[in-house]
């Protein structure tokens, strides 16, 4: 059966093709897309208003799958980290984890297994065994391996099955028991805190070894203007690393955690102005590869706690994309960058069959209307808890339709 | 040096605001932070009262009888929270004391069943110390009564600025315009954060005197003159307040050690001589003697002022209670009249 998405605006960041347009769909798969597409033969015509269609987004880093919420924030492919209940460090939990995603045949979901075993930094993985059975990348989540002749190993082993490491951008010693980031608000809050200097040694540190290695490296969610410079530098030298960073670090600088807001108490800490600024820059630059929402679901139990025992993390699925187009609608960054670090981007660096518009691959894509203005409503959320420090916030760009395996899976009403 | 007489009727109590406005327009005292100088001057000139109340035989006004204050320490304590218990015992209310050392109150409960259970017994002032920055504050918002910060983490101990202020009022007549150094362990104190925004807000000039590893992040940002010498920062000092080093900055490599600190920035009469002749020195308590302060500077009568400190504590809880208090007791006669 086939149908038809017409008038809309057809981008695809895989080849920047961007043109109003129509795009078949036969049954899962694109058959075809472009401004001259015969929809004659289409049991179903859908009419786009014009709105935005381009691939489902893949969120290189979410901790819980809460597929609903993903689906509402146009996000098809999600890439589950290994810090869940059970630490998904052997090949076992990873097939357990696929498996039950081909099953639901909503969302796809992609586990990254453990760098080392029980994330404890000490002894590898079973890297090999666990990308057999479908792991697209190993890390440590928020421990960064701290050992560096460990890291190296690490890195030439994983070199020799072309495995994407994921290193959280931090120096352990540095960051140890660290909550906010070190400056003027940190100080008058009385929070322990870590300067900026601890990102961009542990980058700088981790890319001399990818170089030593000629591994894959990435660096997740960069927070600061010397960690986007010690990437920067990395990769003129020749480095195969990457990085990420997510929207709320492009939205918020420290001034957030201001009152021990604890729903901005996320790790790695919320920076400065300055860093604010550098992150939008290096995004619209392409130093920063992928926008991620680091999605963590945590109850108001945890989270309406002092300060410094509070739980870290916020929801990001569904403000994913609202978030990402601000800097868009301010000029900071063009659309078919945003676009590509949610797309294309994540789909090379983990090797997934999609995060393209084009003929024979799998029909997972989204219609959003990019002006749309909404505001935030944290109750309305439909993620499994409501932790967002960005409730009542006016934004602009909502998904309005989520195609997943040629299903429509989300339509917003 | 009090300009009020002892006649008691003359303590000028909280009772009566002016027609412009509530002096003290605020429900708790969580920090200093966001306290106007007119409120601060009034916190003291309530204080100052107190201070002669203390000071005769028989020390009940009993201005609060029939009132519940309960005082909720999760951190150790012996002197804060002897001062308030008599503060409040003065004032006539009921005061409970609970440290959580003997309590079934731990991290177990989250803080706002804790705030739940207390509100539920209907207290009318609770006094908490707290080991986390904040706390005091997310407890505070879930309480119906007035709640008083007798210290949170590294972020405010109010009543300490505000009885330090008190004694160089009392002492020097005046904070504004006084050269005021802060030295010792600034990173982990809460006692410096609170009397830094506290006399800033007087019209002071503060100094911090400290190493740098014990000297906060983008301090200065605060509105004070950093200093690393001992020398350098007190020279024409008016007032010297030396801060408690805990020894367990030992282990964190904050300081090579003890003797160390004590050749380069403890307070001993010949660094002293920098400051001001009549030079006032305080200390919050407990001393380290031969650590942060010599015995002679710390016994010199003509300048040490640290015993004051703790009597000028008492008055200025005193004060605290009696001013957050003040709307429910008038509420309570205007409804008993009618």
């Amino acid at each position: 059966m086939k149908t038809a998405y017409i008038n809309a605006r057809l981008i695809d960041p895989a080849t920047e093709f961007d043109a109003m347009g129509s795009l078949v769909v036969n049954d899962n798969v694109i058959e075809a897309y472009g401004t001259d597409i015969d929809v004659a033969g289409a049991a179903e015509t859908i009419d786009c208003g014009g709105r935005v269609l381009c691939p489902g987004f893949i969120d290189m880093r979410a901790h819980a799958v809460d597929a609903n919420s993903a689906l509402a924030g146009g996000i098809t492919t999600i890439i589950l980290q290994p810090d869940q209940t059970t630490t998904i460090d052997t090949d076992a939990v990873v097939e357990r984890i696929r498996h039950r995603s081909v099953d639901s045949q909503i969302v796809s979901v992609y586990p990254m297994g453990a760098a080392t075993q029980g994330m404890q930094g000490q002894q590898i993985a079973e890297i090999g065994q666990m990308q057999q059975s479908g792991a697209v990348g190993f890390t440590d989540c928020n421990h960064a391996v701290a050992d560096a002749q460990v890291m190296r190993r690490l890195l030439e082993y994983a070199g020799h099955f072309d495995a994407l490491i994921v290193q959280y951008a931090e120096n352990p010693e540095l960051g140890a028991g660290a909550i906010a980031h070190e400056g003027e608000i940190a100080t008058r809050l009385g929070l322990a805190s870590a300067p900026a200097a601890a990102e961009a040694m542990q980058i700088d540190r981790d890319s001399r070894l990818a170089e030593l290695t000629g591994a894959r490296l990435h660096f997740a969610l960069l927070s600061s203007k010397d960690g986007v410079n010690a990437v920067r530098a990395a990769k003129e030298r020749g480095a195969r690393v990457t990085c990420s960073t997510a929207p709320h670090y492009l939205h918020l600088n420290d001034n957030a955690v201001e009152g021990y807001r604890t729903f901005a108490k996320v790790r790695p800490p919320l920076r400065s102005e300055e860093d604010r600024l550098a992150l939008i820059a290096a995004v619209a630059d392409g130093t920063i590869d992928t926008l991620v929402s680091d999605h963590s679901p945590k109850s108001a139990d945890v989270k309406r706690l002092p300060f410094a025992q509070a739980a870290s993390g916020i929801v990001g699925f569904e403000t994913l994309l609202a978030l990402a187009m601000a800097p868009v609608h301010a000029g900071k960054i063009d659309i078919m960058t945003v676009l590509k670090t949610l797309t294309v981007n994540p789909a090379n660096l983990l090797g997934l069959p999609t995060g393209t518009l084009a003929a024979g691959s799998f029909a997972d894509f989204v219609v959003f209307d990019p002006n749309k203005p909404w505001r935030i409503d944290a109750d309305a959320l439909i993620s499994s808890a409501k932790n967002t420090p960005f409730d009542t916030l006016p934004v602009q760009g909502q998904v309005w339709r989520t195609v997943a395996d040629g299903i429509s899976v989300f339509e917003r009403t | 040096m009090s300009k009020h007489s002892t006649d008691q009727s003359s303590y000028p109590r909280a009772d009566v605001d002016p027609p412009s406005g509530k002096l003290f327009p605020h429900k708790h005292l969580l920090g200093i932070w966001g306290l106007d100088p007119t409120a601060i001057k009034h916190l003291l000139d309530v204080a100052d009262g107190y201070v002669d109340l203390n000071r005769q035989p028989v020390k009940s006004a009993p201005s609060c009888a029939g009132l519940t204050q309960i005082n909720l320490f999760f951190e150790n304590s012996t002197r804060t929270l002897m001062s308030f218990e008599i503060a409040g015992k003065r004032l006539g209310l009921d005061t409970i004391s609970m440290a959580t050392g003997n309590s079934s109150i731990k991290k177990g409960e989250t803080m706002l069943d804790t705030a739940a259970t207390l509100n539920a017994m209907h207290p009318d002032v609770l006094v908490m110390r707290h080991g986390d920055s904040g706390a005091v504050k997310l407890l505070a918002e879930k309480m119906d009564c007035a709640v008083i910060n007798a210290g949170d983490g590294r972020s405010e101990h109010p009543t300490q600025a505000l009885l330090d202020a008190l004694t160089i009022r009392r002492r020097k007549g005046s904070i504004h315009g006084q050269t005021i150094v802060i030295s010792g362990d600034v990173a982990h104190s809460r006692v410096a954060r609170s009397n830094i925004y506290l006399l800033n807000a007087m019209g002071a000039r503060v100094r911090l005197v400290a190493p740098p590893t014990l000297l906060p992040a983008d301090v200065g940002e605060l509105g004070v003159e950093v200093f690393h010498h001992m020398e350098a920062g007190l020279k024409n000092a008016d007032v010297v307040m030396m801060l408690r080093l805990q020894s367990e900055r030992m282990n964190g490599a904050f300081l090579p050690s003890l003797r160390e600190y004590y050749h380069f920035w403890g307070l001993t009469r010949d660094k002293l001589k920098a400051a001001k002749d009549d030079v006032l020195v305080m200390h919050p308590g407990p001393m380290n003697r031969g650590v942060e302060i010599a015995s002679d500077v710390a016994d010199d009568l003509d300048r040490s002022a640290i015993e004051e400190q703790v009597e000028m504590g008492v008055a200025v809880r005193m004060a605290c209670i009696d001013i957050l208090t003040k709307e429910l007791r008038q509420a309570a006669l205007t409804g008993a009249g009618t």
